[in-house]
């Protein structure tokens, strides 16, 4: 039997020390139902949709929005026996790297609380690092996302295949970059929440029309795998990190797999790429704020331009703000060829280095992040370039659509590394063996 | 080589404008020249051919789905979430 005010006491004491959680509830929802997810305790990050509970995304704007409806991922959840532990915190809309731009509490690192834990999923990885219990998170990336906190916090990050799991009731960022995935303790508990949540949902007009799949059934040897690795992945990365890394791949050669080192020579415009297609598909969605029909509200006063721009001004927090005069500059007429078309074909030229990879290889390995988890001070000292420039290993596999697993592959000082695996598109099995032999 | 246009308060205004953004002079100050280090690290797209190289708006080749046209009800009470409303309707700020 589940104890659900046990569990919730725990992540109540978690709350306090860490701060995982935008929203607890007062009292866990029990469910009876039986499946693959019973007795597991599930996490939802903020900008999933959770009928009856405060759904923020992590902003100001939204603060008490109560949404009607559950995202189909969550309705999935409930339906195979699992039950909703609580709403985990991000920065702010997913706009940010290590979850300090968060309009509630910033999560901190369990492994040293002076340090983030990643983001913009940050709670989801905060609370999975801490939990005793069964439980595995909803999370979600849109540029790394999932990758970035789960390699901070010494968990396992999993980012499926763009189309894989069906994005109605997410809270827009990039709506053709975000994926919702999974941040769980083992290889094999993020392979049972994707099984539950993929596939085709007509509610969401992306999502891919594929049967079904149990992703716990993958290869369990990876002899005569042949494992790519990106040298330009390791440029600029930390050395100690290098170092880690490369120990886990050279296990993976004496497991039976062969590695060679492969070029991808658009990596380095993957960052530019992808923040101008991010920021520009940002800038529109979020121009559905307003306070009028949910979130934050105003007195009605002035004329609609007068009140509108009251009510994003105080509303947005100030990362929100620059990704959408940013992405508003880059679609302007006089701008857009320059800036957000020239994007769209480099990422297509990022697509193509990957598809040209995987004709030779099974999966890529690389460093999840070029640094360990940063001090909050550390984090402080960067300006928004310096910032966005800490995706560079991430931005790539995520404009691509492809799916990629953060595992722990040592630690830096005490701080864990990730090793990240990276897959042709729908090849999630393939990642998860390697990873699973690899952890 | 593209002509970029350099950021200035001027252009910020007008994008802050076309936002429904109000941004503080602070503000305006201080993202001007934030805009201009991320713009000018951006310019490295500049380096790319693309000539003949088609836009990805996806990750994949994603086709246009379609259904039938015809009235579903929904139990959703759109009213919940909002402060401003007059009987079914939700009420907005002025616009003429």
């Amino acid at each position: 039997m589940t104890d659900y005010k046990k569990i919730l006491d725990k992540a109540r004491l978690t709350q306090k020390k860490f701060s995982p959680f935008i929203t607890l509830p007062e009292k866990l929802q029990s469910n009876s139902k039986k499946g693959k997810l019973s007795g597991i305790a599930i996490s939802v990050k903020d900008n999933i949709c959770t009928k009856g509970m405060e759904t923020t995304a992590g902003s100001k704007i939204l603060s008490g929005y109560i949404p009607p409806f559950s995202a189909t991922c969550v309705e999935k959840v409930i339906v195979a026996g699992g039950f909703i532990l609580g709403k985990t915190a991000m920065d702010e809309f997913g706009f940010g790297t290590f979850s300090v731009n968060c309009a509630y509490g910033i999560p901190k690192n369990p492994l040293d609380t002076s340090r983030s834990c990643g983001g913009s999923s940050g709670g989801a990885s905060c609370i999975t690092a801490v939990a005793d219990f069964p439980h595995v998170a909803l999370a979600e990336s849109t540029g790394g996302s999932i990758s970035c906190p789960a390699s901070f916090t010494g968990t396992v990050g999993l980012t499926p295949t763009y189309g894989r799991v069906s994005r109605w009731g997410l809270i827009d960022y990039a709506n053709s970059l975000d994926k919702i995935g999974c941040i769980g303790k083992t290889v094999h508990d993020v392979a049972l929440l994707l099984s539950i949540i993929s596939g085709h949902d007509s509610f969401d007009s992306t999502s891919l029309n594929l049967p079904s799949e149990d992703f716990t059934k993958y290869g369990k040897s990876i002899k005569g795998m042949k494992i790519g690795v990106p040298k330009e992945y390791f440029e600029g990365v930390d050395e100690k990190i290098t170092k880690v890394v490369w120990q886990a791949i050279k296990k993976l050669e004496s497991l039976g797999a062969s590695y060679q080192e492969v070029s991808l020579p658009h990596t380095k415009y993957a960052l530019p790429s992808y923040y101008i297609i991010a920021v520009s598909e940002a800038s529109t969605n979020l121009a559905r704020y307003s306070g009028m029909r949910y979130g934050l509200h105003q007195e009605l006063k002035g004329n609609f331009d007068e009140y509108f721009s009251s009510v994003r001004s105080n509303g947005f927090g100030e990362e929100a703000k620059r990704r959408i005069i940013l992405g508003t500059f880059a679609r302007m007429a006089g701008y857009r060829d320059a800036y957000y078309l020239k994007a769209l074909k480099v990422r297509t030229k990022v697509i193509e280095d990957f598809k040209m990879a995987f004709k030779n290889f099974d999966v890529l390995a690389a460093p999840t992040m070029p640094v360990v988890a940063p001090r909050f001070d550390e984090i402080k000292r960067l300006s928004p370039i310096e910032t966005y420039m800490m995706d560079v290993l991430t931005v790539a596999p995520n404009l691509a659509g492809i799916p990629m697993i953060s595992v722990p592959a040592g630690k830096v000082n005490g701080l864990p590394v990730g090793l990240h695996l990276m897959g042709d598109h729908l090849q999630e099995k393939k990642i998860l063996q390697v990873a699973d032999v690899s952890s | 080589m593209t002509d970029y246009r350099k950021i200035d308060k001027e252009l910020l205004e007008r994008v802050s404008d076309n936002a429904r953004l109000k941004l503080s002079d602070e503000e305006i100050e201080k993202f001007t020249k934030q805009l201009e280090d991320i713009i000018d690290a951006f310019k490295s797209l500049d380096e790319v051919d693309t000539k003949n190289v088609k836009p990805s708006f996806h990750p994949q080749e994603i086709s246009d789905v379609y259904r039938e046209d015809k009235a579903e009800k929904f139990d959703w009470n759109s009213l919940a979430n909002t402060k401003h409303k007059e009987g079914k309707h939700f009420k907005g700020p002025k616009i003429v």
